[in-house]
C-alpha cells in the first residue's frame, strides 16, 4: 500500500442479544422459524400497541459496558430513529441516540505482537427491522417480520483502527466478548453479528481526518478484511487522480469484492430522533451494578493471563485455549479431571481435538468427544499404561465411538508393556539379527539408535514403554 | 330508564324491574331512533345484545358487578377485538382490531354492555368532531353546533341518553371540552392512571383516557373500572387505585379553591363568565375559600402543546403506511407511490396538516427551537402547577372560551379551532387529573366548570363535583327531544 497515506478506520457493530424474547415484546427471538410466526401484535405495529422494556437486554448491556470498562449511564434514553421502510413496521426503530446505557469504555487488540488500545465510543440497545424477501415473489416484495425487534447492542468504536487488520482484530476480539459473556451467540451467518466500517484516508502526519465512507453490511472476517482494502484503495487512487472522496454509504458486494454507492450524505434520511414517550427513562443504580458485576465472568484477557502463569502455557497455546469460553472451561477441566500435565493436556487440544474438530467443522460444544473421555485418555499416558503414541490410536477411536479410554485400550489389548524381561528378549532378538547396524552404532553412527527403537516398538506393536525401550537398548549397545 | 344513572340501573337489573337484554334494547332503539346526530361509527347490535344475555345469567348467578348488563359505548379509538376501530379514519376504515385495548378488556370483564364505537375527530385531532372520515356530529343540544372535540360522539351520546355512559380519551382538552358542550360531566385522568394499550395514540405523553357521564356519582363508577396499572403499558404508574365512590359525601368546608387569573381575562365570552362565577358562589355556600391565583406560563401552553403533540403524532402515525393494515391505494407504481398516496388519500386535512408540522419542528436544525424548547415550557408549566397546588385544593376555571360554536364556523380557521382548547391543553401538559362539570347555561347552550386537582387526586375532584350536583340540577338536564 501507498506508504504516503495513512488509512482511518471506525467500525460499528451490531451484536444481537441472546435474550429468549424481544425487546419491547413477549415474542420469542429464535431464527428460522417460518415467516410471520414470531411477530406478535407489537412487532407488527398494529395500532394502539405500546412497547415494554425486557429487562434482560438491558442486564446484557450492562454486562458488555463493564467488560469494556465503560461508563454505564444511570439515566438512558430510548429515542425514535424515524425512517420509512416496509420492513420498519412502526415507520420509526426504537434505538437510544443522546443518551446511551453504555459511554466510553475500550478493549485491547493484539496485532503483530503489539497491544493496541482501541476506544469504544458508546454502546446502545434497539430493536431489529424485519426482513425485505425479493425472491420468489414476482417483483412483488415479502415481508418477514420475526425478526421486528429483536434486541440489538450495537457498538460504535472510535477511528482508532489504522489498518484493516487492526479492524479485524477488533472485530474478532469483540466477537471473542460478547460469546465469552454469554450475551450474543455470534452467529455471523444468522447475521447475529454485523459490521458496518467508516474507512477514510488521509496523508500520514495529516491530523484531521479525511472524508469518510460508509461501508454497509460486510458479515465475516474475512470480507471486513477485503471490504475494507478495497475501500482504502479505492479512495486513495480516487485522491491521486485528483479527485475527492464524498461522504456517503457503499455497499460491499463480496461477488464482486468491491464496494458501491448505496447513497450519498445529501440523500440521507433526516431521522428526527426524538425520546420515545411511549418508554420511560432507563434508570441503573449502584445496586444494580454490583449486582452484575458479581456475576461478570473472567474475561478473555484475564483468562489468558491466568493461563500462561498457572498452567505454565506459552502464548499461542493460551491464546487458542481462552479464545472461547467453552475451549477455556473444557481444558481446565480435562486438566482436573486427568490429573495430566496442563501442558501436556493443551497439546491435546490445541493440537489432535482441534484439528479434528476443524476437519468435522464443529465447535469444542460439540466435540464427539467430551472432556470426561479426553481427560480418562490422558490419565493412562501420563500413569504410562500407554504411550503417546498408542494415545493418538484410542483417540481416533474416542472419536469414531462411544467407549472410554480405559475400555479401548483394554479390548484391543493397548497396554504398555513395562515387564523388562519382555523388553529385554526382544532387544536381544532385534541386536542378534541385526549385526551390521549393531557394528554402525558402535563405530560413532548414533543415528542407528532410532532404527533399533522402531525394530523393538514394531515387534512389541508399540506397546512397550519407550522410557524403558531407551535405557535397556543404549546398555545393550554399549 | 334512560335518566337512570349507573347504580339506579344497577337496582333495576337487580330488582327485576328490566333485564339487561331488555335495557339494551331500548337503547339500541334509541341509537337509531337519533342516528342523525351520527354520534356512532358502528353499532354493534349483535355484540350488544349477546353481551346482554351474558350478563343477565351472570346477574341471576349472583356474581355480577356494579356495571354488570349497564349498556356503554367506546369511543371509537379504543382496539375492539373482531370490531372494526376506524380512529375516525378513512384510513382504519377496514380495520377490524384483532386484540381488545386494556380498558375494553376492563368493562368485558366487568360485564357491562357495548353498544357501539364513537364518532370522534379523525386521529383525535380536532375539537368539533368536523375532521371525522364519518361525518360531523351534532349537538343535542342544538343540532346546528358542534358537541366539540375529539370525543364529540361520546359526549352526544352521553348528552343524548344514547348511551348510560361512555369512554373519551383526552390529549388537550378531548373529554373535557366535548363534555362542556354537551353539558355531561368528564374526568381527564392523571396521565398514567389509565392504561393507553389499545388506544391508538395521537400524542403519547399527553393521551389519557377517562370516563364521560351524565353525573360524577357515575364517573367514579366507570374510573373505577377503568384505572389502574397495566405491564402493557410503561407509562401506566403502579399506584394503587382508591375507592373512588367512597368519598363522594365527603363536606367541602375548608376546601381552598385557586382562580387563575389568567382563566378569566380577556378571550372569555362574558355570559360563560357570569354563569362560572355562579358555579363558584354555590361552592363559597358549600364552605369553601376562594381566591385568585397567578399562572404565568399558561399563555405559553397552546404554543408548546402544537409543537410537542404533532411531533408525536407524526411519529406515531408512521405505521400507517399501506403495507401491512388499514387503507391502501390503488394500483401503487412502487414504494414510493404507494405511501405517497396511501397517506395522502386516506389521511385528512387536519392529520396532515398536524404530521407536516410535527414532522417540521422535530427536522434538524429546527429540533432545539421548537421540540427542545417547548419542553422547556412543558417542564415550567408543570412546576407552576405543582406549586398552585401546593397552596390551594383545587383549580377552578372555565373548560371553553365559549358555549358550542356552529357546525362550519371554525373548521376553516385551524388558529382559531386551536384557541377553543385554550383553558385545558396546559393540563395535559402538566399530566394532572382535570374535570369538567355542567355549571348552567349561556345563550341556551351549556357551560362546563373545570375543575383541575394534583396528580392521582380524581377521589377528590369526583368528591367536589358530586358535592356540587347534590345542591344543582345542571347534570339531570336533558336537552329537549331527547
Amino acid at each position: 500500500m501507498n506508504s504516503q497515506w495513512e488509512t482511518v478506520i471506525g467500525l460499528e457493530i451490531h451484536a444481537q442479544l441472546a435474550t429468549q424474547s424481544k425487546i419491547f415484546s413477549g415474542a420469542s427471538t429464535a431464527y428460522g422459524a417460518e415467516p410471520n410466526t414470531q411477530a406478535c401484535a407489537v412487532d407488527l405495529g398494529l395500532p394502539g400497541v405500546l412497547p415494554v422494556l425486557n429487562e434482560e437486554a438491558v442486564h446484557m448491556a450492562v454486562i458488555f459496558g463493564m467488560a469494556i470498562e465503560a461508563h454505564i449511564a444511570p439515566y438512558s434514553v430510548f429515542a425514535r430513529k424515524n425512517y420509512f421502510y416496509p420492513d420498519l413496521p412502526k415507520g420509526y426503530q426504537i434505538s437510544q441516540m443522546e443518551l446511551p446505557i453504555v459511554g466510553v469504555g475500550h478493549l485491547d487488540i493484539d496485532v503483530d505482537g503489539v497491544t493496541k488500545r482501541i476506544g469504544i465510543t458508546r454502546a446502545h440497545l434497539e430493536e431489529d427491522a424485519g426482513k425485505s424477501l425479493h425472491a420468489n415473489f414476482h417483483g412483488l416484495t415479502g415481508i418477514d417480520l420475526n425478526r421486528a425487534g429483536t434486541p440489538l447492542l450495537e457498538i460504535v468504536s472510535e477511528p482508532d483502527m489504522r489498518s484493516a487488520k487492526e479492524a479485524v482484530a477488533y472485530m474478532r476480539k469483540l466477537h471473542e466478548l460478547v460469546r465469552y459473556l454469554g450475551i450474543c451467540d455470534g452467529n455471523m451467518q444468522e447475521g447475529s453479528f454485523r459490521c458496518d466500517a467508516n474507512v477514510s484516508v488521509r496523508p500520514k502526519g495529516q491530523k484531521e481526518f479525511g472524508i469518510r465512507a460508509e461501508i454497509k453490511n460486510i458479515n465475516s472476517f474475512k470480507f471486513v478484511e477485503k471490504a475494507i482494502n478495497h475501500e482504502i484503495e479505492r479512495q486513495i487512487e480516487l485522491i491521486e487522480s485528483g479527485g475527492t472522496v464524498v461522504q456517503e454509504t457503499r455497499l460491499y458486494d463480496a461477488d464482486k469484492d468491491e464496494t458501491r454507492s448505496m447513497r450519498s450524505k445529501e440523500e440521507a434520511n433526516d431521522y428526527r430522533y426524538f425520546p420515545d414517550p411511549d418508554l420511560l427513562p432507563v434508570l441503573i443504580d449502584e445496586v444494580f451494578k454490583a449486582q452484575i458485576k458479581a456475576q461478570l465472568p473472567e474475561l478473555p484477557q484475564a483468562k489468558k493471563q491466568r493461563f500462561k502463569a498457572d498452567y505454565n502455557l506459552d502464548d499461542e497455546s493460551a491464546t487458542i485455549l481462552t479464545s472461547s469460553r467453552q475451549l477455556a472451561d473444557y481444558f481446565e477441566t480435562v486438566v482436573k479431571e486427568s490429573g495430566s500435565e496442563a501442558r501436556i493436556c493443551a497439546n491435546w487440544i490445541t493440537g489432535d481435538l482441534l484439528a479434528a474438530l476443524n476437519k468435522a467443522d464443529l465447535d469444542i460444544s460439540g466435540s464427539p468427544v467430551s472432556h470426561e473421555r479426553l481427560a480418562g485418555l490422558l490419565k493412562r499416558i501420563s500413569d504410562d499404561t500407554i504411550s503417546g503414541k498408542i494415545g493418538k490410536q484410542v483417540f481416533e477411536e474416542l472419536w469414531q465411538g462411544t467407549a472410554t479410554a480405559d475400555e479401548i485400550i483394554e479390548a484391543k489389548g493397548l497396554k504398555q508393556i513395562t515387564d523388562t524381561g519382555a523388553i529385554e528378549a526382544i532387544i536381544d532378538k532385534i541386536i542378534a539379527d541385526n549385526p551390521g547396524q549393531v557394528e554402525q552404532y558402535r563405530s560413532g553412527k548414533d543415528k542407528v539408535f532410532g532404527f533399533f527403537v522402531g525394530q523393538v516398538m514394531k515387534e512389541m506393536q508399540g506397546k512397550a514403554n519407550p522410557g524403558e525401550v531407551n535405557k535397556m537398548l543404549k546398555d545393550k549397545l554399549k | 330508564m334512560y335518566n337512570k344513572t349507573i347504580t339506579e340501573l344497577a337496582q333495576g337489573l337487580r330488582s327485576g324491574e328490566f333485564s339487561s337484554v331488555e335495557l339494551t334494547a331500548a337503547f339500541l332503539d334509541r341509537i337509531k331512533q337519533h342516528s342523525g346526530l351520527n354520534a356512532y361509527i358502528s353499532v354493534t347490535e349483535d355484540l350488544a345484545l349477546q353481551q346482554a344475555k351474558a350478563a343477565d345469567a351472570r346477574l341471576a348467578n349472583g356474581d355480577a358487578e356494579l356495571l354488570t348488563g349497564i349498556p356503554i359505548a367506546q369511543k371509537d379509538i379504543f382496539c375492539t377485538e373482531g370490531v372494526k376501530t376506524t380512529c375516525g379514519s378513512l384510513m382504519l376504515d377496514n380495520f377490524i382490531a384483532p386484540y381488545n385495548a386494556t380498558v375494553v378488556e376492563k368493562f368485558n370483564h366487568a360485564g357491562a354492555v357495548m353498544l357501539g364505537k364513537l364518532n370522534m375527530d379523525e386521529f383525535a385531532m380536532g375539537s368539533s368532531n368536523e375532521t371525522s372520515y364519518y361525518g360531523a356530529v351534532k349537538n343535542p343540544w342544538n343540532t346546528n353546533t358542534v358537541p366539540g372535540g375529539s370525543s364529540g360522539g361520546t359526549a352526544a351520546a352521553v348528552a343524548a341518553r344514547l348511551a348510560v355512559c361512555a369512554t373519551g380519551t383526552d390529549t388537550g382538552g378531548s373529554i373535557r371540552q366535548p363534555a362542556a358542550l354537551c353539558g355531561i360531566t368528564g374526568l381527564k385522568p392523571t396521565y398514567g392512571r389509565v392504561s393507553r394499550y389499545g388506544m391508538i395514540a395521537y400524542a403519547s405523553s399527553l393521551d389519557q383516557g377517562g370516563p364521560m357521564t351524565r353525573s360524577a356519582e357515575d364517573a367514579a363508577i366507570m374510573l373505577q373500572t377503568m384505572a389502574g396499572f397495566d405491564d402493557k403499558d410503561s407509562t401506566s404508574v403502579d399506584t394503587p387505585v382508591p375507592d373512588y365512590s367512597a368519598g363522594l359525601n365527603n363536606r367541602l368546608d375548608g376546601l381552598k379553591i385557586g382562580l387563575p387569573k389568567e382563566f378569566f381575562g380577556e378571550g372569555l365570552n362574558s355570559e360563560v363568565a357570569a354563569t362560572l362565577e355562579t358555579a363558584i358562589d354555590e361552592y363559597r355556600k358549600l364552605g369553601a375559600t376562594v381566591t385568585e391565583i397567578s399562572m404565568p406560563t399558561l399563555k405559553l401552553a397552546i404554543p408548546a402543546y402544537y409543537v410537542i403533540a404533532p411531533a408525536e403524532c407524526s411519529a406515531n402515525l408512521s405505521r400507517f403506511d399501506g403495507v401491512r393494515f388499514g387503507y391502501r391505494c390503488e394500483n401503487p407504481a412502487d414504494l414510493s407511490d404507494l405511501y405517497t398516496r396511501s397517506r395522502g388519500e386516506g389521511f385528512g386535512k387536519e392529520v396532515k396538516r398536524r404530521i407536516l408540522m410535527g414532522t417540521y419542528a422535530l427536522s434538524a436544525g429546527y429540533y432545539d427551537a421548537y421540540y427542545i424548547k417547548a419542553q422547556k415550557i412543558r417542564r415550567l408549566i408543570s412546576e407552576d402547577f405543582k406549586k398552585a397546588l401546593s397552596e390551594v385544593d383545587v383549580i377552578m376555571g372555565p373548560v371553553t372560551p365559549s358555549t358550542a360554536f356552529g357546525i362550519g364556523e371554525k373548521i376553516g380557521n385551524p388558529i382559531e379551532m386551536y384557541l377553543s382548547d385554550i383553558y385545558t391543553i396546559a393540563i395535559n401538559l402538566a399530566g394532572v387529573p382535570a374535570m369538567s362539570i355542567p355549571a348552567g347555561f349561556a345563550q341556551g347552550l351549556p357551560v362546563g366548570l373545570q375543575i383541575i386537582g394534583n396528580y392521582f387526586a380524581e377521589d377528590r375532584l369526583l368528591n367536589i363535583a358530586h358535592q356540587y350536583q347534590q345542591v344543582t340540577d345542571w347534570h339531570q338536564q336533558a336537552p329537549a327531544g331527547f
